[in-house]
């Protein structure tokens, strides 16, 4: 079988400003993408392209071997959960899930609608408004919204980003599980790069209406193609050409053996699991270290030397 | 300027909005035909039910008022999902504008379309002009009221709706009509209330066989004061207020 | 076709038919001929325009313009300080606001026959008066300026309260706040503080006053007796006892530029929308 989905050049045009610039990507059946980049780099704008809420400009979108373009949204086997959920106010729970199968005229909408809310832990909730429900809760009810119809592709526009701390994180492993249990290709749009590294098969970095590179997180993470997702998806120390991720720095009351600064300690930042240690190199320009909590004892004014290996460098001019 | 001084003066200007319909009101119970309190009485109610010209004008005036507002409802509900979906600008314009518009200006602008019209067609003034001129200005009224709530409406319930597999017309239908209700209803009132109410643009667009209440009771305003139209004024007061706190408790859920 | 255009296909026939056609005939009609029996006929002239410089003419245009910027002004006067008390009257904002739009949406011709029944010979206060003596004949308070002023105050005071509320609610609390606290007593404050700052709201509601009292029509009529002509009765004398349609057409249109004209003005101030 084919790509689920493959965009090819793609481009939208508003007036005044292109937002997507000519984009290229094949998703495979069953696995997890991230679309990941800042905001304003046309991330939502390509997932909009591929619900159908917009009209390429130029370039074709294909779903499971078919060229979308002219087709609606209502005529797409594809379902989106939205960033603000839109939930419909004056239905319940389990009325919002019915919504599309009654659409189609599935004739046991009810009762798929109710597995599909137990299936995310909410039967006792069925009855309930939207306004009614927690966070989290509208959060389920969208996706069971979504996932009862399986769609060949389900779009997530961020939607842990209206979540508080603590529940994002369960979201994301709960999440994860669904996608792997009901094999469900997910492409999920974010601009927190932690969501993107930690949820993903692979991920696509966007910027500038372009997608900059496609990979898996851990060798977009450490073979990043260029200086812009080196620095989106974590931070990076330049020396010149060469960019090392701070928690590859060592620091050292003696020289090392392979590239060896000396520097001075400025300030120390302590994360509870992990230490940033702010540096100065003798000529001028700061370093910042991360280094495992109770390894070993700086003072601030102290001098240290910094190393790394080579394996570690990112060569990107 | 403060406290107190503000709190009179704002009493007093409260008294000032309020004390002529009270008054009126008070009035349309007193049992003499003068401006003397003498006792309470039913009798210019009675006289008011049993007038014939109140009556046909009153039946009148629910017709039209009954056509209009649910003509312009329809349309005027319709015209803010419209520019909802995407702003036409002269078409607002032109809306705004018929708020703006003198009533005068309004009225004789209408008579002078009918009676150009009527020099083709063979046809004159009556029930169905007054009800085109009342649909022509309310349907702003409604526009606003719809628009009003359109304004806080999440443009993605619609787009979900569409990507669940409702085509546009049922996303319309499932998903937003059902949010537009009580500001549909509100309109529906208001533009019932400013229908039932037009005094200017219905006595120039009107028939000799569809005059209305408002029509009735000018002609006797103008005669003087009667103290039948006092009754007829209390209960056009009371029947208002309780179709605007209707409107306003809609448009408030 | 799609749902939006269909969904406007009704308001467009309604707008074009029954709102643009009309004003498109009387602008022709004012630069036609008045007929021998009414109505008009070639050719286009437009001698209508020239009329209204007649001082018969300018008279009813000086009166209309002096009672409404009156009017304007004693809305001001008494809506300023009821809008200040309303917006600072905490959680009873609502309650107050509604006793002052709650008569406006009684029928206007109830409200203006109120003050017949009030300011006529026989009426509320002469009655009052002279049974307790304070009077001997009765004041000739009704038909005249006086009059027609009081009912244009009564039944527009409500649309400068509005939209000068909606400017003195959100103006931050803690600003009077900071003028008091950096020495301002509290008459100052208003003046230097609270007034400049509720400047769009007092634009606003003096445009909503002004422009309905330029145009009106049924209070002159009914509260001036045929003495106060405005523009509003002209242009009704014209298109019915007078039948002199094409100088009606031309006054409607003066009447409806200059409404345009203070709207368009004010709608170019950037508060102008965030209040409407």
């Amino acid at each position: 079988m084919g790509p689920v989905l493959e965009l090819r050049k793609v481009v939208k045009d508003y007036p005044g400003h292109r937002a997507v610039d000519g984009i290229s990507l094949s998703l495979e059946r069953g696995r997890f993408y991230s679309l990941v980049g800042p905001s304003g780099c046309g991330k939502t704008t390509t997932l909009r392209l591929v619900g159908g809420f917009e009209k390429p400009t130029s370039g074709e979108v294909w779903l499971d071997g078919v060229m979308v373009n002219a087709l609606p949204p209502h005529q797409r086997d594809v379902s989106t959960v939205f960033q603000s959920y839109a939930l419909f106010p004056h239905l319940s729970a389990l009325e919002n899930v019915a919504f599309g199968l009654r659409e189609r005229r599935v004739p046991d909408a009810v009762k798929r609608a109710q597995d599909a809310l137990a299936r995310v832990h909410l039967s006792t909730k069925a009855a309930s408004k939207p306004a009614q429900l927690s966070g989290g809760e509208r959060q389920r009810v969208a996706l069971a919204r979504s996932l009862v119809l399986e769609p060949k592709l389900l779009l997530l526009d961020e939607p842990l980003a209206a979540l508080d701390p603590n529940l994002r994180g369960q979201m994301r492993a709960e999440l994860k599980a669904l996608q792997r249990s009901t094999g469900i290709t997910f492409l999920f749009i974010t601009h927190d790069r932690e969501e993107a590294l930690s949820m993903s098969d692979e991920l696509a970095v966007m910027n500038a209406g372009r997608i900059e590179q496609m990979a898996a997180p851990e060798s977009a993470y450490l073979q990043p193609v260029s200086r812009f997702v080196a620095g989106f998806l974590g931070p990076v120390n330049w020396f010149g050409d060469i960019g090392v991720r701070p928690e590859r720095i060592r620091l050292t009351t003696v020289p090392g053996e392979e590239a060896s600064l000396q520097a001075t300690v400025d300030s120390l930042l302590f994360f509870g699991n992990s230490i940033q240690v702010h540096v100065r190199l003798n000529d001028g320009p700061r370093v910042s270290a991360e280094i495992p909590a109770g390894s070993q004892v700086f003072r601030e004014g102290e001098s240290v030397w910094l190393s790394w290996s080579r394996a570690d460098e990112m060569r990107l001019p | 300027m403060k406290g107190r001084g503000l709190g009179v003066w704002a009493a007093l200007t409260l008294v000032f909005l309020h004390a002529p319909l009270l008054v009126l009101v008070l009035f349309s119970f007193n049992s003499s035909r003068f401006t003397v309190w003498e006792g309470f009485s039913f009798t210019w109610y009675q006289a008011a039910l049993a007038d014939p010209q109140l009556a046909e004008g009153l039946l009148n005036s629910i017709v039209i008022a009954a056509f209009a507002s649910v003509i312009a409802t329809v349309i005027g509900t319709l015209a803010a999902y419209g520019m909802w979906k995407r702003p036409a600008t002269w078409l607002a314009g032109t809306l705004y504008l018929s708020l703006l518009t003198p009533e005068i200006v309004t009225g004789v602008s209408l008579l002078a379309l009918f009676q150009w019209t009527f020099r083709y067609l063979n046809l004159h003034l009556g029930l169905y002009t007054v009800i085109a001129a009342h649909v022509a200005f309310s349907v702003a009224y409604v526009m606003i009221v719809v628009s009003a709530r359109l304004r806080q409406y999440d443009r993605s319930l619609e787009e979900a709706a569409m990507d669940l597999g409702a085509t546009e017309w049922s996303a319309f239908r499932r998903v937003t009509l059902p949010y537009l209700a009580p500001a549909v209803a509100a309109a529906a009132l208001l533009a019932l209330v400013v229908s039932f109410d037009d005094y200017v643009i219905t006595s120039l667009v009107a028939g000799v066989d569809s005059e209305t209440l408002p029509m009735v009771v000018y002609a006797m305003a103008r005669r003087g004061v009667s103290p039948i139209l006092n009754a007829v004024s209390a209960f056009v007061v009371v029947v208002f207020g309780a179709l605007i706190v209707a409107s306003q408790r809609l448009q408030e859920s | 076709m799609t749902l939006r255009s269909w969904s406007l296909l009704p308001v467009r026939l309604v707008a074009t038919v029954l709102l643009g056609a009309p004003l498109g005939i009387v602008l022709v009609y004012s630069l036609l001929t008045r007929g021998d029996y009414g109505g008009v006929e070639f050719p286009w002239t437009a001698e209508s325009f020239t009329r209204l410089l007649d001082p018969l003419y300018l008279g009813i245009l000086w009166r209309s313009l002096w009672i409404a910027t009156s009017a304007t002004v004693i809305c001001a006067l008494a809506g300023f300080p009821l809008a200040l008390f309303i917006a600072r009257s905490g959680r009873w904002r609502n309650l107050w606001l509604q006793l002052v739009l709650l008569p406006f949406w009684t029928s206007f011709l109830v409200r203006t026959y109120a003050w017949i029944f009030i300011l006529r010979d026989t009426g509320l206060v002469n009655t009052t008066l002279l049974s307790l003596g304070l009077i001997h004949k009765p004041l000739p308070l009704l038909y005249n300026d006086g009059a027609v002023l009081a009912g244009l105050v009564y039944n527009y005071l409500p649309f400068f309260v509005l939209p000068l509320y909606a400017t003195l609610e959100r103006l931050d609390g803690a600003l009077p706040e900071a003028a008091a606290d950096l020495g301002a007593p509290p008459w100052r404050t208003l003046w230097r503080v609270t007034l400049p700052l509720s400047k769009p709201g007092i634009v606003a509601g003096s445009v909503l006053v002004f422009v309905p009292c330029l145009g009106a029509y049924l209070t002159p009529d009914l509260l001036g007796g045929g003495k106060t002509v405005m523009l509003g009765n002209l242009v009704q004398n014209q298109f019915t006892s007078a039948r002199d349609w094409p100088f009606g057409a031309a006054v409607s249109m003066v009447v409806l530029l200059v409404s345009a004209l203070l709207l368009a003005a004010f709608l170019r101030h950037r508060t102008a929308q965030e209040l409407l």
